[in-house]
């Protein structure tokens, strides 16, 4: 049974037609790369897939773990073990990283019935893991996001995924807006987190981010709808020749 | 520190919608219904006060009959029948008692069910509690160890006998009795509420505390505080309100009033969780509250912090008045309205002396049909060279049927006084609640953090185990306001 199973889905914005009938099957243990040109509906697939408001499938099915997500609010979704990594982390004034953090993670345990941290426990918890990826001490101080650089975002986006152990994990434009050095760190913290019981969907404009987070399989997303899937190479392919090549055979 | 996963917690234990409605079952002492003379003459000899302080309350009381109610807030309820109102009531207690265990055992039980056990509190917290269940104090605790460092904390009635001279000299002189209709009110039919004395040079070891609590049905509720604070002195006085869920409206007219002598400090900090009423207004308290510190000494200083989530209507504007040069008065407010309550604070900051500093911040929080004003004066008066000002009210509004108003009044008769006035007004945006419910927040959960977020530069404010109180009160007040 698939980890992540997308069936023909089907959704539209304001009456216009953007997802035509995407089908994904994503198994344990595997990195999956969605890639696309501009306006192909990559961003519209991640909040269909993390259900935010008005993003209702018209048509299709979503399943998680054998479990569909469609009657799923956002929040269930979220600690049932769907995580998405934001293109545009949000801003949220006043409110300390740290308590974010264990407020988001006590949502999760509790609903895998885990005993939830306590405080000493989570601080120790999230100070290991923040290390792993340069995010400082003081950084969890500050008010989540607000005038965190472009790095420190998506820094801090790669640990909360890192302290939430999902099932599957969406990484939406994760290289946008990164430097080289910054890329390696965050991808450095996606690969530590691979393993057998989890799976990873890349969503990505360019090839780039795929040399540092390789992944099993590539698709090609255009106008709503995979025209065409494959192995690593794929993405190279892209790369050579651009995408109107590959849409125009498809 | 949040303490939203408890608010929900919380939440899920209380079946109905307000945690702390339920009543005490103690026989009340009441004076007849309505108010005259004779009834201030009754409660005056109920309390056996000297006749100074009679005379006083019936100056009061006709100074009152000459007044009207004040129409100038952005506030609507019905007109209030004066003479429908109990303006006494005392439980029947034995009122001295020599330890806890004395206590009524129902009264405890209350306590309990509002989640303070006072044995833990005395053990944990450090903070003596002089418990005001209606009008009467029934048990104070700590006082002892505070006498041993001269300071005086006692029910204002007890202070009145004990007393006398400090009272006398104080009482009404930072709040005249005319200053307005309700603290005229107020001076003529006050029953108790709590009396600070720091003498010269002593920093009072512990937070002082009073629970107040509005138990008896149609018994308005008429506190008067006096916090004196000599030389060199400190004092950080906590107030914390619930009250028991009731049909009819209850009022509550409380004057609080502060003195600040050279180089003392006050901090005075409330958190106000009084019944709001029903989703239409209906029931809640009506809160019509005087407060003022007076600054009297050089470089003295006084702090409001207040986190007001309660009552149908709030009518508040905890004020200094900056007489001693150097003097600094300080505001923090967080007001949140729901559903149809409306609050009308602020503050109100009297720039007398030199080099006077204010600081004020309000953080105004309005969902449902709430209407939420702020309304501040800023006064420089024309020998307060050097005086500055700064202040900063938020808005933050939920959903798209509520209001946020923002009244500031600045008069500066001093060209060399500075005064800021900033002011924003934001929603809580779609993105920030998808980003939080992402993360397997729930919308409550995610409102409240959002909101406490927002709050965040009053709440740091607030003594450490009043935070906490207040984050999970903010947290269930703005319950069922998103989504």
């Amino acid at each position: 049974m698939s980890l992540l199973e997308i069936k023909n889905a089907h959704l539209k914005l304001d009456d216009k037609n953007i997802l035509n009938g995407v089908s994904l099957s994503v198994n344990k243990g595997e990195v999956h790369a969605i890639m696309g040109p501009n306006g192909s509906g990559k961003s519209t697939l991640s909040y269909m897939l993390a259900g935010r408001d008005g993003y209702e499938l018209e048509e299709g099915e979503i399943l998680l773990d054998g479990i569909s997500l469609s009657e799923m609010e956002a929040d269930e979704r979220a600690r049932s073990g769907l995580f998405l990594a934001f293109q545009y982390p949000v801003e949220l004034p006043g409110v300390g990283g740290m308590s974010f953090l264990r407020e988001a993670v006590n949502s999760r345990r509790k609903f895998l019935g885990e005993e939830e941290l306590d405080h000493l426990g989570f601080v120790k918890e999230a100070r290991k893991e923040a290390s792993k990826m340069y995010v400082k001490d003081e950084m969890l101080k500050r008010a989540v996001n607000v005038g965190f650089s472009g790095g420190e975002k998506k820094r801090f986006e790669i640990l909360q995924m890192a302290m939430l152990k999902p099932k599957v994990s969406i990484l939406d434009e994760t290289d946008s807006g990164l430097d080289v050095d910054a890329l390696k760190i965050v991808s450095d913290g996606v690969n530590a987190q691979r393993n057998n019981d989890n799976a990873i969907v890349v969503i990505t404009h360019y090839q780039r981010l795929l040399d540092y987070i390789v992944p099993d399989f590539v698709h090609i997303l255009s106008d709503g709808i995979i025209i065409k899937s494959g192995g690593p190479e794929l993405a190279l392919e892209v790369e050579k020749n651009g995408y109107s090549g590959l849409i125009n055979a498809a | 520190m949040v303490a939203t996963q408890q608010t929900i917690d919380k939440v899920k234990e209380v079946t109905s919608s307000y945690k702390y409605g339920f009543i005490t079952e103690l026989e009340a002492e009441k004076a007849p219904l309505g108010l005259s003379e004779e009834i201030v003459k009754f409660i005056s000899n109920k309390k056996k006060e000297p006749k100074w302080l009679l005379d006083w309350r019936l100056k009061a009381y006709k100074k009152w009959l000459t007044l009207d109610e004040p129409n100038w807030a952005m506030v609507n309820f019905p007109k209030i029948d004066f003479q429908d109102i109990y303006y006494y009531s005392a439980p029947k207690t034995k009122p001295k008692l020599n330890s806890l265990d004395e206590v009524d055992p129902e009264l405890l039980k209350t306590y309990e069910k509002l989640g303070i056990p006072i044995k833990e509190q005395e053990a944990l917290a450090g903070v003596a509690v002089d418990y005001v269940f209606d009008s009467v104090s029934v048990a104070t605790t700590f006082r002892e160890k505070l006498a041993d460092e001269g300071i005086i904390f006692c029910p204002i009635s007890e202070a009145v006998q004990n007393y006398p001279d400090l009272v006398k000299k104080y009482i009404g002189s930072v709040i005249p009795i005319g200053d307005n209709y309700y603290a005229a009110l107020n001076s003529a039919v006050f029953t108790d509420g709590s009396f600070v004395f720091v003498p010269k040079g002593v920093k009072c070891p512990m937070e002082l505390s009073t629970y107040f609590r509005i138990n008896e049905q149609n018994s308005g509720q008429f506190e008067r505080t006096l916090i004196i604070v000599e030389d060199n002195a400190y004092v950080s006085y906590l107030e914390g309100c619930t009250a028991p869920q009731r049909d009819e409206n209850q009022l509550h007219a409380a004057v609080v009033e502060l003195v600040a002598m050279d180089d003392a400090e006050i901090k005075y900090s409330t958190v106000q969780n009084w019944y709001p009423g029903d989703k239409d207004g209906k029931g809640g308290i009506y809160n019509f509250v005087t407060k003022r510190g007076n600054c009297l000494g050089k470089r003295s200083k006084i702090s409001w912090t207040q986190v007001e989530t309660g009552s149908a209507i709030t009518w508040k504007y905890p004020s200094c008045v900056l007489k001693g040069d150097n003097s600094v008065g300080e505001f923090y407010s967080v007001a949140v309205a729901n559903n149809a309550q409306q609050a009308d604070t602020g503050t109100k900051m009297i720039h007398i002396g030199k080099n006077t500093k204010s600081t004020i911040i309000s953080k105004g929080i309005s969902a449902g049909k709430a209407q939420n004003t702020y309304r501040g004066q800023v006064q420089i008066q024309k020998n307060a060279m050097g005086s500055r000002n700064f202040t900063q009210c938020d808005s933050l509004l939920i959903g798209n049927q509520c209001g946020a108003h923002t009244v500031p009044y600045i008069n500066q008769h001093t060209p060399s006084a500075r005064v800021e006035h900033e002011a924003t007004t934001s929603k809580i945006s779609e993105d920030q609640l998808f980003y939080c419910l992402q993360r397997g927040l729930d919308s409550e959960q995610a409102t409240s953090l959002i909101v406490n977020g927002f709050c965040k530069e009053v709440m740091k404010e607030l003594p450490m185990e009043f935070a906490v109180e207040a984050q999970k009160l903010i947290g269930i007040s703005l319950e069922g306001s998103v989504g």
